[in-house]
């Protein structure tokens, strides 16, 4: 037989953590979901360059609510991080604590969101300028609902003590999402609220 | 199923394809007989076969669409059809063509021949991959729905604006293609994802990334290139809904819009698209080449390298279809280099399959005509597309009849001679029985005749200045003769792929047996009987070398020779073995998932959900949204077969 094959040791059966094909299966969800958000923004920074200060809103978009909010959608991650550690060992109970933190700053975030919505002077068919800054942040808050049902689905299952220190790789999978939402969050916001002032 | 431990050691037994142990396999992994397998089957042979079959279907549709257009363009001022429906027919068959056909048939070989040629029992994500080709059907379906009713597209396939927005183009034509077109972008994203995981973590055990058939070198390119590049194109449809129906402005001329919006975003994604539906199809041919010059390929390595190369350049040179567009003359000149660069990772494989055919012993096969043809004619459309690389040229000849038959000689040269090259080499696998040889000379032969004389002339009908799109013209103009011909040769052309189907007909009524290896040729799908059992391989194969069945005569044995009846048996309920990445080592034991009705479901809701969407009623779209939503929820379930759930005691 070849000898380059290794056969003897014992192998993980089933879904296992960063082994599942699941977990391969959400970086390239990722990488293509990351490249929507590239072409979203390339749109943003093609109008910003063609028009420059005259295509901004006035006054230039405010960080008072999307400040606070970007702060809670990074804690909500951080949550995350160690609902997901309380998984890999199989603490359930701190890892639906956690998972339950992150979904209700998750819905705090929506909550504040569609307060910074209502507080425009445009809307979404007023000028260029509204369209995109309606789509970026309607698809990232499309994103954010996802990843809320996501949270919601890996809550009832950990509650239902479906896993334990072995068996969590949808916990896994679904923080990795998770993270990105909020990733994506940081370039939106930068892009829309924090290079506006940079010029 | 019992619940097995969280690890065990592999059982290693010599099996073959005629033992209990197969028997057993057979029953875990074959389908339910008639509309109930039908409708859940995840296995990727039936699914890879059904991918091929509708992408002939869509391939016969959108030729008789071309047949009718060369009938109204055969003479001058013909009446056959209106300017509307030309327009229809035009749109219609290049998305057809582009969209319909030319990836999905290679997704087709790439789903069958993914697991057999890799060593494993099945695709990573085996519902994923009914779920992609459920997804294609009803794509493809909503937007043929548009032709039934006469309200196709009618902008063409890139449909730019303003002409495809509300105020120029007011009927539902072209909500049908926009929404069709982010309906089928999921299907080319989730099947792109399918292919790349089953690259990386399904090859057999010895698989190193060096000793992967091409066939899955130019697949999963093509598909990492569709997770960057289908975005661009599901957001510029989008957009260009919105725009039509709820009065945003990406692309409109007032209120800050930018018409060229929409062409950077379309050719960001149409032009690596472009190599999406030519790499996987050179893949099949660095593959099956070598059977038929009885040698391996030339310069493996640097064809890979090539590959990979094409793709990223790929990326750069979208520009190069928006030189008359009236953009900054540093862009073009960036652009038009980046154009002749990518000329040369193209030429690296062109020259490696000359070298091939060179150093063989060449058996003159229809297969291999097919591919003869194929490289032949990739240097026709390769030089063309030199020509046009030159903004100068370019600028002459852009919207011309030289574009259309650019674009012919690369789509119908390097997807069409491919896939019936492959054809002729794989179906006798997929059915057992072979192709006439006698019929595939005159299927060859027709083909090829027939398209040369209907596209070559195209080229000078572009350089006498014959716009592309054009429902008919005038008799004093002195293009009727050269229309003529090209008519006469676009039937020649469909008359050979008429022959094709006859002998794919006969072939399936009394072929002759194929046997398991027709070709003798070297890779592992050849090791399994024609057609293969719905598990693959009673154990997992275990490879030493890139050419498994050629190794002894090749003396590719300083790792050890392969072993194809003798390998780990894993047979404790469905089940597959990960490798890792770079060197494929047993990783884990995967739990492969029971035929599920949960893919076609998700599909029929969604189809539900797009239907609400273009008929504004948005309560039919929320209900086919939380169907979507239910479906994906019971398909993701952890399951305790599938190894998702923790173990309790009994």
């Amino acid at each position: 037989m070849s000898d380059t094959v290794h056969l003897q040791a014992p192998l993980p059966t089933g879904s296992v953590g960063k082994l599942a094909n699941g977990w391969f299966g959400m970086i390239a969800l990722v990488a293509t979901e990351g490249a929507l958000f590239a072409y979203l923004l390339f749109s943003y920074f093609y109008f910003d360059v063609q028009y420059g200060r005259s295509w901004l809103p006035d006054p230039l978009p405010a960080f008072r609510l999307s400040g606070p909010n970007t702060a809670i959608l990074v804690v909500s991650s951080l949550t995350m991080v160690w609902a997901e550690r309380a998984a890999r060992r199989g603490a359930n109970g701190r890892a639906a604590l956690g998972i339950a933190l992150s979904f209700v700053l998750g819905l705090v975030f929506v909550g504040i969101q569609l307060m910074e919505w209502k507080d425009k002077t445009f809307n979404y068919a007023s000028s260029s300028y509204g369209s995109l800054y309606f789509l970026i942040t309607g698809f990232h808050m499309a994103h954010v609902v996802a990843g809320l049902l996501v949270l919601a689905a890996l809550l009832a299952w950990t509650l239902l003590g479906y896993f334990d220190a072995r068996r969590h790789a949808p916990v896994s999978i679904g923080a990795l999402y998770w993270h990105f939402v909020d990733v994506v969050w940081l370039c939106v916001f930068f892009s829309l609220y924090v290079t506006p002032h940079l010029r | 199923m019992a619940v097995t431990g969280y690890e065990r050691v592999l059982h290693v037994e010599e099996q073959g394809y005629s033992t209990e142990h197969a028997r057993r396999l057979e029953e875990m992994w074959e389908s339910k007989p008639g509309l109930r397998g039908f409708l859940s089957s995840v296995d990727h042979k039936e699914i890879g076969i059904r991918y091929l079959v509708t992408a002939f279907g869509f391939l016969i549709v959108g030729g008789v669409e071309a047949l009718i257009m060369r009938v109204q363009l055969a003479r001058p001022n013909q009446a056959l059809l209106t300017p509307e429906q030309y327009d229809q027919l035009f749109s219609m068959h290049g998305i057809t063509m582009i969209f319909l056909y030319a990836l999905p048939v290679l997704s087709g070989f790439s789903n069958y021949l993914f697991p057999l040629v890799l060593g494993a029992r099945d695709m990573a994500f085996p519902r994923l991959n009914a779920y992609s080709y459920w997804i294609y059907l009803a794509s493809g379906i909503f937007m043929y729905a548009s032709l039934v009713m006469g309200l196709a597209p009618n902008d063409g396939w890139f449909s730019y604006v303003p002409y495809a927005l509300k105020a120029y183009n007011p009927g539902p034509n072209l909500d049908f293609y926009a929404l069709g077109m982010v309906f089928y972008g999921i299907s080319t994203t989730v099947g792109s994802v399918n292919f790349v995981v089953t690259f990386l973590r399904m090859r057999a055990p010895g698989m190193s990334i060096n000793r992967v058939p091409i066939l899955t070198w130019g697949t999963l390119t093509a598909s990492v290139g569709n997770l960057f590049a289908v975005p661009s194109v599901s957001l510029a449809f989008l957009m260009m809904w919105t725009d039509r129906q709820f009065g945003t402005h990406f692309f409109t001329q007032d209120s800050g819009g930018q018409p060229l919006l929409w062409q950077h975003l379309f050719w960001m994604f149409a032009h690596p698209w472009v190599y999406v539906v030519v790499l996987p199809a050179m893949g099949l041919v660095s593959d099956a080449l070598p059977f038929f010059c009885r040698r391996p390929l030339v310069g493996y390595t640097v064809v890979v390298l090539a590959t990979v190369t094409t793709m990223v350049l790929g990326f750069g040179v979208w520009l190069h279809h928006m030189f008359a567009t009236g953009l900054p003359f540093i862009a073009l000149s960036f652009f038009s280099a980046a154009s002749f660069v990518i000329t040369i990772p193209s030429a690296v494989a062109v020259f490696a399959w000359i070298a091939t055919i060179w150093t063989g012993r060449p058996v003159i096969t229809t297969a291999f005509l097919f591919f003869a043809g194929f490289i032949a004619m990739f240097v026709v459309g390769g030089v063309s597309g030199v020509m046009t690389a030159a903004v100068p040229v370019d600028r002459q000849l852009t919207d011309t009849y030289f574009v259309v038959a650019h674009i012919h000689y690369v789509l119908i040269g390097i997807n069409l001679f491919a896939v019936m090259g492959a054809l002729y080499v794989w179906l006798p696998k997929m059915t057992g029985r072979l192709l006439s040889e006698r019929l595939g000379r005159w299927n060859f032969w027709t083909v090829l005749i027939g398209f040369n004389l209907g596209f070559f002339p195209m080229h000078i009908l572009g350089l006498m200045g014959m716009p592309r799109r054009v429902y008919t013209y005038e008799a004093d103009l002195g293009w009727g003769t050269l229309n003529l011909v090209t008519s006469a040769g676009s039937f020649l052309l469909a008359i050979g792929i008429l022959l094709l189907l006859v002998n794919i007909a006969m072939s399936l009524s009394n072929g002759v047996p194929a046997g398991d290896n027709p070709w003798d040729a070297p890779t592992l799908e050849w090791a399994t009987p024609s057609p293969p059992p719905p598990y693959n391989f009673p154990v997992v194969p275990m490879v030493a070398s890139r050419h498994p069945l050629w190794e002894e005569r090749l003396g590719e044995t300083e790792a050890g020779h392969s072993e194809l009846l003798r390998g780990p048996l894993l047979a404790d309920g469905k089940e597959a073995l990960a490798t890792s990445g770079l060197d494929a080592q047993p990783e884990a034991i995967l739990k492969m998932p029971e035929d599920s009705y949960a893919p076609f479901v998700v599909t029929l809701a969604m189809s539900v959900g797009f239907t609400g969407l273009l008929l504004h009623e948005w309560w039919v779209a929320g209900a086919g949204g939380l169907g979507v939503l239910a479906g994906a929820l019971v398909w993701l379930w952890p399951e305790a077969s599938l190894g998702q759930k923790a173990e309790r005691e009994a």
